[in-house]
């Protein structure tokens, strides 16, 4: 029975070229904005690199202090300072990763200007972190005791910085008028991943504000725990630690979390001090994604009803052999899981090109998305919403069709 | 074989009400071939979708084959008309997009048979009506008669006891038209099939064991 439902689809595709071609098109460009949509969170949100134990991990990025009373709040980074002296002392915190937002400076290489983004760490952000040497290594607590100048630059910011040099270690960068001794390059670091990337790392003794006796700042952190297991356990610690901390002047209320990877960014976007904003987000993205799929499927409900009720004849014939509204609604079903197979099969096409298109075009500095089974099978998700959601009203409307009507229509 | 009762049938728009059918009661014994017969208009396709199930009567019992068929469901009555009914159109309702064979098939689908099964009885039934050099032509690319005689072999694949036909020399010509007949009343003589042919053939009529005229709904012979 199948084999003659896909005959009948795909003589029904062939027969009105027109139809098939403006489903088509719907289809496979739907399917392709949300693969590369998709590809994109999840380069966001799976663990690329240098962070890749996101499981272990919890991240502190904001500190917001309230007034209850007055309504007032003050959200900002964190500081050294806050991350030194109480986060330190937390015993389910096995390592720390801090670092500093990024901050501009200028370098001039044959007359041109070179905007250098760079970010002061601590030591441990090479251990928590995995980023990829191509040469040198990265500073340790000696270098960062005596405040060296020294400096670990990525892999683009050596070749604008330097040309074709082999080896760059040793060499200095100046920025802003001050003398660097580069003594590691590593691998680029994607834009998308704010918090890690970057031009140039250095120690933050060399920084004006690590010393800053204030809970806010211009710091954020990786917490690791030692497993998945003691993750909560951190965060629990971390929240107690939290309440204990001396409330400042005019306000009543102190906020600041750890949060798994994704949780720490929907709290930036949409949260504050007592929701992450996760909810939110999550439901605006579904929100979004269910109407962006809604618009594509009216117009696949309507084409296809159009062409179902062509079919009237098809279906008062079937319907006097001895097909029920059911088996009738399961046949419409199949073929149109048949078209939207089809588009999606064109939409992976055109993703693996608009894909290929953003990487050569370095859209996004050093981002480099890809076609994974996720993306892959999120699209094979979308593609069985298309198939049902266009073909079941359609299927289920023709079904009732009276057979004698039906029968006249031709 | 089928116990007509009382049939009424009554098409109501919001501000017309046309009564198609009015009072009928008919028997028509298993094997006999009759033919409906009467002027445009009176009512006679409006019976004969009510004897193959695909019209509800406003009033009135049908018994088919010594069952009520009044009380049943959508889904049971799909499998007693795809058991027990074989239907002719004057138009012949084939499907364009699928070969003879699959067309042929088509009542065999919604049956419990393997595709070698379908395919062995489908082209013996193009083979008994005289098409079994056509399996692969599609409907567009046969005669007027060549497609009756397909529809013809669609009705009888599945070796129902009653066979439905609406004007099937309607739009034929004389030979042709004679060339099907010769074919419903071999499978009437041979198979023993129940046949109601509705027609507007006199000729074609009087070779049936039996004719039921229509007027304005109401059986006047």
């Amino acid at each position: 029975m199948l084999k003659n439902y896909f005959k009948i689809a795909l003589a029904v595709l062939k027969r009105r070229k027109f139809f098939t071609f403006i489903s088509l098109f719907g289809i496979s460009f739907t399917l392709t904005i949300l693969m590369v949509a998709t590809a994109f969170m999840d380069k966001i949100l799976s663990p690329d690199y240098p962070d890749y134990k996101r499981i272990r991990s919890l991240y502190v990025s904001t500190m917001e202090y309230k007034n209850t009373k007055q309504g007032w709040m003050n959200r900002s980074d964190v500081s050294f300072y806050f991350f030194e002296h109480y986060v330190s002392t937390l015993k389910t915190v096995q390592k720390m990763a801090i670092s500093s937002n990024a901050k501009a400076s200028n370098a001039y290489v044959n007359n041109k200007k070179l905007v250098i983004e760079y970010k002061y760490t601590n030591a441990d952000y090479w251990n928590v972190l995995e980023y990829r040497f191509l040469e040198g290594k990265a500073f340790q607590q000696r270098e960062i005791d005596n405040a060296e100048l020294v400096a670990v630059i990525s892999e683009e910011t050596k070749k604008a910085y330097f040309g074709d040099t082999k080896t760059v270690i040793g060499k200095y960068i100046s920025a802003d008028n001050i003398n660097y001794r580069v003594i590691g390059v590593v691998e680029n670091v994607s834009k998308t991943l704010y918090n890690f990337s970057g031009d140039m790392y250095l120690p933050y003794t060399i920084s004006k504000d690590y010393k800053n006796i204030d809970l806010m700042g211009g710091y954020n952190a990786i917490l690791l725990a030692k497993s998945e297991a003691d993750v909560p356990k951190m965060k629990k610690e971390f929240d107690q630690m939290v309440k204990k901390l001396p409330l400042p002047k005019d306000f009543d209320k102190i906020y600041c979390n750890a949060d798994p990877f994704f949780a720490n960014i929907t709290r930036r976007i949409a949260g504050d001090g007592s929701s992450n904003g996760l909810t939110k987000v999550v439901s605006i993205i579904s929100l979004f994604t269910l109407l962006f799929l809604l618009l594509p499927t009216i117009n696949l409900v309507n084409i296809n009803i159009t062409r179902i009720m062509e079919r009237s004849s098809e279906i008062g014939v079937r319907k006097a052999f001895g097909a029920s509204s059911k088996t009738l609604v399961y046949q419409f079903i199949v073929e149109n899981l048949v078209l939207t197979f089809l588009g999606g099969v064109i939409g992976i096409i055109l993703s693996v090109i608009v894909i290929h298109l953003i990487n050569g075009a370095n859209l996004i500095s050093n981002m480099r998305l890809s076609m994974n089974f996720t993306v892959l099978f999120y699209s094979l998700i979308a593609c069985i919403f298309f198939g049902l959601f266009s073909g079941v009203y359609p299927a289920w409307r023709m079904s009732k069709l009276n057979v004698v009507k039906a029968l006249k229509a031709q | 074989m089928i116990h007509l009762q009382n049939i009424e049938k009554v098409y109501r728009t919001d501000t017309v009400e046309t009564l198609a059918i009015n009072g009928i009661n008919l028997d028509i014994a298993k094997g006999e071939f009759l033919s409906i017969m009467g002027p445009s208009g009176c009512g006679k396709s409006t019976l004969l979708n009510i004897m193959g199930l695909l019209d509800e009567p406003s009033k009135g019992n049908i018994e088919i084959d010594e069952q009520d068929i009044s009380r049943f469901s959508d889904q049971k009555l799909a499998k007693f008309r795809n058991q027990k009914l074989g239907f002719i159109f004057q138009s012949y309702h084939l499907i364009n997009d699928l070969r003879v064979l699959d067309n042929v098939e088509l009542p065999l689908l919604y049956r419990t048979s393997s595709a070698k099964e379908r395919k062995v009885l489908a082209t013996a039934a193009l083979e008994k009506v005289g098409l079994s050099n056509r399996l692969k032509h599609f409907p567009t690319q046969l005669s007027g008669g060549q497609r009756q005689r397909v529809a013809i072999a669609r009705a009888i694949v599945g070796n129902p006891q009653i066979i439905l036909a609406d004007e099937p020399t309607g739009n034929l010509d004389s030979a042709m038209g004679n060339e099907i007949m010769e074919i419903l009343i071999n499978l009437n003589k041979n198979e023993g099939t129940t046949i109601v042919m509705v027609t507007h053939d006199e000729s074609m009529a009087h070779k049936t064991h039996r004719l039921v005229r229509l007027f304005d709904g109401s059986q006047v012979q």
